[in-house]
């Protein structure tokens, strides 16, 4: 750790401080926190793939969003499927729902993306204005594939019983989802860091998203790798969405394209590449997101493209800008 | 004597619509460290990067260790036992020294004897160990970029311009760790501007204009023949210092 920049979680332990004085309650600004903790790791889940794929192959996919979307509707099938157990009053029955559910949404994330990734993205790799269009276009039809098979309506997702409620400590309300999604996406983060730190398939994966072509001149097979990224990011996205639809506990076809927009100034900030610098840049957005939005609604709608303003003109390379 | 390592017979090489390679013929002989030598832009970058397949052949044939690698793709041609170590150094500055020779290292962990060899080479590289590669100075960066390519034993080591850019100190050094390299018989194709190191490592000299071989020889003949330097490579290569 000890060549690790530390001025980004500083700049994070300053937005919380920063945050505590401008609240001035401290039971408001622990719920706020933790709803703000557990925003940005589910952003967190549903981008790190994408600034993987982003900075390893250079490819330009705004259909992530629908791998986000399958993800949610395949939940709630699958919660219906279980909606017995995920009812149950006991915790155990309900994890023999959502468990499943989990499972399923993130392989039906990583089967599209393996998919998308053959059919669509691979004919126009290195042409970025033409991965724009048609990963775009990918999206659309993706979308009313969804409409075709789940129907055009809002669907709900309800959150199975023992996730209901919030714990009370004091004067603060913690709900129980948000701490969940916290642990979930602490996991997902620590399974990242060893797998990209620990392991030759890491190495492989950090050394590709700064040099692919030495990469390849050293003898490995970097694109077999990028599809296997590709795969693990979107279901990393399918996990996301899942999780990001019980957040809501309602969701529509448009749910990943509308997360789209905060994936991508999370994936500007980071440095284009970086998981560490995705994760701390999540954690801005969602705690930014949910602070402005107590403190001044008004400009709770553009508070992120501010923050993503901010960190360009302190790092123009983004938080951890990845050598290339 | 037994066929060159590396032969390369009438290469064209197109990027874009530049025709940069115009029938480039080459024999590398093993065992031996062959200097490619021309003005810039004469194609001395592309020869390489042809012959490990980062650029393709448009017209003429790659023949490595007695197989034509001509149509393989990069990591394939890399397999077959080259190391290449680009003008740019190619480090990943991201990884630390340690990680940068973990992953040239492709046939299993690293070896403490072939470490040491290196370190005795290149001392910093102990020193700075766990450091990440892209804070190491410019030199140190070479010999980074240079101890990946010796990681393991390799056939052959593509090397573009080892000493651009380099203090006098450290070119020494780097001629002095060449020299001790090609005892071990490595096969080493090296383009270099600099003649100072070109006539203390080279043992056979190609010369290269306008995309093709001009002059192929011992590199001591053109050494000694300064008549010969200017009209190769337009001025003495005394000059080039």
């Amino acid at each position: 750790m000890k060549n690790v920049d530390w001025k980004p979680p500083l700049l994070v332990l300053a937005v919380l401080l920063g945050a505590l004085l401008l609240i001035g309650s401290p039971s408001t600004w622990v719920t706020l926190t933790v709803a703000g903790i557990a925003m940005g790791l589910l952003i967190f889940l549903m981008a790190s793939g994408l600034t993987l794929v982003f900075g390893l192959m250079d490819v330009m996919n705004f259909a992530h969003g629908v791998f986000i979307a399958v993800g949610a509707y395949v939940t709630v099938s699958t919660m219906k499927f279980f909606a017995a157990a995920a009812g149950a009053d006991s915790l155990w029955a309900n994890l023999g729902a959502l468990v499943p559910a989990l499972l399923a949404a993130a392989l039906a994330g990583g089967l599209l993306g393996l998919f998308f990734e053959r059919v669509i993205i691979r004919p126009v790799y290195g042409q970025h204005l033409k991965q724009i269009l048609i990963t775009t276009g990918g999206l659309i039809v993706a979308e009313q594939l969804i409409h075709v098979i789940w129907g055009p309506d809002i669907l709900q997702l309800p959150r199975p019983a023992a996730l209901k409620g919030s714990f009370v400590i004091g004067d603060v309300a913690l709900e129980k989802y948000r701490l969940s999604a916290v642990v979930i996406g602490l996991a997902v983060f620590a399974a990242m860091l060893l797998v990209l730190n620990r392991s030759k398939i890491g190495l492989l994966i950090r050394a590709g998203v700064e040099n692919k072509e030495m990469v390849e001149a050293m003898g490995y097979r970097i694109r077999r790798l990028f599809v296997a990224v590709f795969a693990a990011g979107s279901a990393l996205a399918g996990l996301g969405g899942a999780l990001w639809g019980l957040y809501e506990q309602s969701i529509t076809v448009h749910i990943g394209a509308q997360m789209l927009v905060l994936i991508f100034i999370v994936i500007i900030i980071d440095g284009l590449g970086s998981v560490l610098g995705c994760f701390t840049g999540a954690l801005l957005v969602g705690l930014v997101a949910n602070y402005v939005g107590f403190l001044s609604p008004v400009i709770a709608l553009g508070s992120n493209l501010l923050l993503m303003v901010f960190v360009l003109l302190w790092r123009p390379q983004g938080l951890y800008a990845v050598g290339k | 004597m037994s066929e060159p390592l590396l032969t390369l017979s009438g290469v064209h090489t197109h990027i874009g619509q530049y025709h940069i390679l115009q029938g480039v013929d080459l024999a590398v002989p093993r065992g031996e460290l062959t200097m490619l030598l021309g003005r810039n832009g004469a194609g001395k970058t592309t020869t390489l990067r042809t012959i490990l397949g980062l650029w393709r052949a448009s017209a003429g044939t790659v023949r490595f260790d007695g197989s034509d690698v001509t149509k393989l793709d990069t990591p394939a041609i890399a397999s077959l036992g080259i190391a290449y170590v680009p003008e740019s150094m190619g480090i990943f500055a991201g990884l630390t020294v340690r990680e940068n020779l973990l992953l040239a290292a492709r046939e299993g962990p690293l070896r403490d004897v072939r470490l040491d060899w290196i370190f005795k080479f290149f001392p910093p590289m102990k020193t700075f160990w766990e450091l990440p590669a892209g804070n190491l100075s410019g030199g140190q960066k070479q010999m980074l970029a240079i101890s990946r390519a010796i990681v393991e034993p390799r056939k052959l080591i593509l090397i573009d311009e080892p000493t651009k850019g380099l203090a006098p100190a450290i070119i020494q050094n780097l001629i002095a760790a060449f020299a001790e390299l090609k005892n071990s018989e490595t096969t080493i194709l090296m383009v270099e501007q600099n003649f100072h190191a070109a006539k203390a490592l080279g043992d056979s000299v190609a010369v290269m204009d306008a995309g093709r071989i001009v002059h192929t020889g011992p590199m001591a003949d053109l050494a000694a023949d300064e008549a010969l330097q200017t009209k190769l490579l337009g001025l003495s290569l005394e000059a080039h210092q």
